[in-house]
């Protein structure tokens, strides 16, 4: 059978299949099927295994990371940065101060620096530039009235952008250190 | 030439046809093809009409190299399964220079496939094959047999027989997650090894093609995790504090070269020994120091540094004492080195007129070949065969992959229904 007569059928299929009921779209969700037949493992990532044609499984994985402790998750600041640079723009400093001083007023308060880039280069290069923008912002911190224990960091890099866009728009928005509250 | 080999299944038909299983969500093209590809015929094998069409298989993988220009089915003159069947004049009509035909028979639990190439000018026999398939194993076998007829034709052995693994992201920016996907090298067969709300990255394949590392944030911290494809047992080979990223196996699939982070958050380039897990530190630079991967003889590391500003292409020895010797001149950024098989050439992501893009590098004198044409090219590795380098690219703001070949430009690219594919890596041979 030619491409031409394999589209054609499945053509006349889909409309056939359309009229019968069929979404007119046809969405494929991946692993649709498995997400309903995995069991919980309580492990904090589904994996599964992978022996090639017949075996689709996956064991999904629980985030045993969903529970958050107290405050965690809530956003303080973000602090945004040139391309390719991890310095701290005069403009942040008010935001830095007071965050070093409500970290000074109360020890209990402990700030997780997640450092982002943008999307261009390499994935693993962002994830070391994405570190050194947190440790940027966490050296500031540490200026201001914070002490070590109060402060990690972490770097996605690339993988997590705030804005979707492929532009200088949305690439101003994803070079940024979120400062987020993880104990209060 | 803009060739469609449509390897993807529409939901719908696979609804009528009760299939529920291994639906393909790829989809391969190719975008720029070669300017003489071979033309070439596969007629369907006799003793088809199993679950897989064998001939069809090896007809994708020759088109989809960009290297031959198969005849479509309707326009073969004829479909001989013996050489004694062949119709010579018809098929100098149709002016195919090379016609492959075969028979498959059952044998045992398996099939045997029988496979004759012709030369249709000379009328000689050029290649004779039988190649031994399981119930399950029939696609494999037809990859094998497009590799077999492939290095018969163009010198060097196909990369068909292969798989790629790939990290799949969907969903919106707020609820986004990743998948660690492995398929065959035509997108066919995608399996799901690992599941995550949080990021994957960076699979690197064990030179045995039996593991896959990776990277994962599950927990929100990083870790480089070792994981069985056949069984899906997993191992964190490395979860220390700050960042475990960038895994590439040694050769000897003894060691992994790491990128590590300092309670500074500095990152420098590790080998961890996955048998002792003794960690020998490599580079020590207040510089990001990242992405290593082994040279051919296991003894040193190319790697991404921006001691120098930029980042750029460094070697290191793995001796006490050595210090790094940098690679890359032309351009400002050069990053992410991949290996050829041969360990001559390096493939790169290269800074070019404002764009990133994959550029090979030749190591002995640091030349830079620009190979691609996009504006976000990035994670280069090369087939097996040394043949086609693969990456991830950004079309119309979707992820998808592409390979082109390090010599005649041959473009094809490898779409997901939905979302973003990135990451990808090929594995060694099957």
């Amino acid at each position: 059978m030619n491409r031409l007569n394999v589209c054609t059928l499945a053509a006349l299929v889909a409309v056939s299949f359309t009229l019968a009921g069929c979404p007119k779209k046809p969405t494929v969700k991946p692993n649709a099927t498995d997400a309903q037949t995995v069991a919980q493992t309580g492990d904090s990532a589904n994996t599964g295994r992978g022996s090639g044609a017949d075996s689709n499984a996956v064991r999904p994985l629980t985030d045993t990371h969903g529970a958050l402790p107290a405050g965690e998750g809530e956003l303080g600041a973000t602090i945004r940065f040139e391309y390719d640079s991890a310095e701290i723009k005069a403009e942040y400093q008010p935001i830095i101060s007071s965050e070093g001083k409500q970290l000074a007023a109360n020890r209990h308060l402990q700030l997780r620096l997640e450092g982002n880039t943008d999307e261009r280069g390499s994935a693993e290069y962002n994830i070391a530039l994405g570190e050194r923008r947190a440790q940027a912002v966490k050296k500031a911190l540490l200026l201001v009235g914070a002490i070590d224990s109060q402060l990690t960091t972490l770097s996605y890099g690339e993988e997590r952008p705030l804005a979707d866009g492929h532009d200088e728009a949305a690439w101003t928005q994803n070079r940024r250190v979120e400062i987020v509250v993880t104990a209060r | 030439m803009n060739k469609r080999v449509q390897t993807v299944l529409l939901a719908c038909v696979l609804c009528v046809a009760g299939i529920a299983a291994a639906q393909a969500q790829l989809t391969v093209d190719i975008t720029k093809g070669n300017s003489s590809p071979i033309p070439i015929a596969i007629v369907p094998f006799s003793g088809e009409g199993l679950a897989v069409d064998v001939a069809q298989v090896v007809e994708g993988d020759l088109a989809r190299s960009g290297r031959f220009a198969p005849l479509a089915r309707a326009a073969q003159p004829q479909q001989p399964t013996q050489a004694s069947q062949i119709d010579w004049p018809q098929w100098k009509l149709v002016k195919t220079d090379y016609l492959a035909i075969g028979r498959i028979r059952a044998d045992g639990a398996g099939y045997v496939i029988e496979v004759e190439l012709h030369n249709v000018l000379s009328g000689e026999r050029v290649l004779g094959v039988s190649v031994n398939a399981t119930g399950s194993g029939l696609r494999l076998s037809a990859h094998r047999i497009a590799d077999l007829l492939y290095e018969k034709l163009i010198g060097v052995p196909g990369a068909f027989a292969t798989r790629i693994a790939y990290v799949a992201v969907e969903g919106p920016v707020a609820a986004r997650h990743w998948r660690l996907v492995v398929a065959d090298s035509d997108g066919e067969n995608p399996v799901t090894i690992v599941d995550s709300k949080q990021p994957l990255m960076s699979p690197s394949w064990s030179p045995d093609g039996t593991q896959l590392a990776y990277v994962s944030f599950e927990g929100r911290v990083s870790s480089v995790f070792v994981q069985s494809i056949q069984t899906g047992v997993r191992d964190r080979v490395s979860g220390r504090a700050g960042i475990n990223g960038a895994p590439a196996w040694a050769p000897d699939g003894r060691r992994m070269a790491l990128a590590l982070s300092q309670p500074d958050g500095n990152v420098d380039v590790f080998v961890l020994d996955l048998e002792t897990k003794a960690l020998l530190r490599v580079t020590d630079d207040p510089a990001i120091d990242t992405e290593p991967c082994f040279s051919a003889d296991g003894q040193s590391l190319y790697f991404t540094s921006d001691r120098a500003g930029r980042p750029q292409i460094y070697q290191i020895r793995l001796a006490p004492g050595e210090r790094a010797k940098r690679l890359t001149f032309e351009g400002s950024y050069n990053a992410r080195p991949r290996l050829s098989p041969d360990g001559k050439m390096l493939a790169v992501v290269t800074q070019d007129q404002g764009a990133y893009r994959i550029a090979r590098v030749d190591i002995a004198t640091g030349q830079s070949l620009v190979l691609t044409t996009g504006r976000l090219d990035e994670s280069p590795t090369f087939a097996p065969n040394g043949q086609t380098v693969i990456y991830s690219a950004r079309e119309r703001g979707r992820g998808v992959l592409a390979t082109v070949a390090i010599d005649s430009g041959v473009v094809t690219r490898i779409t997901l229904a939905s979302g973003d594919i990135r990451d990808p890596a090929w594995s060694p041979r099957l």
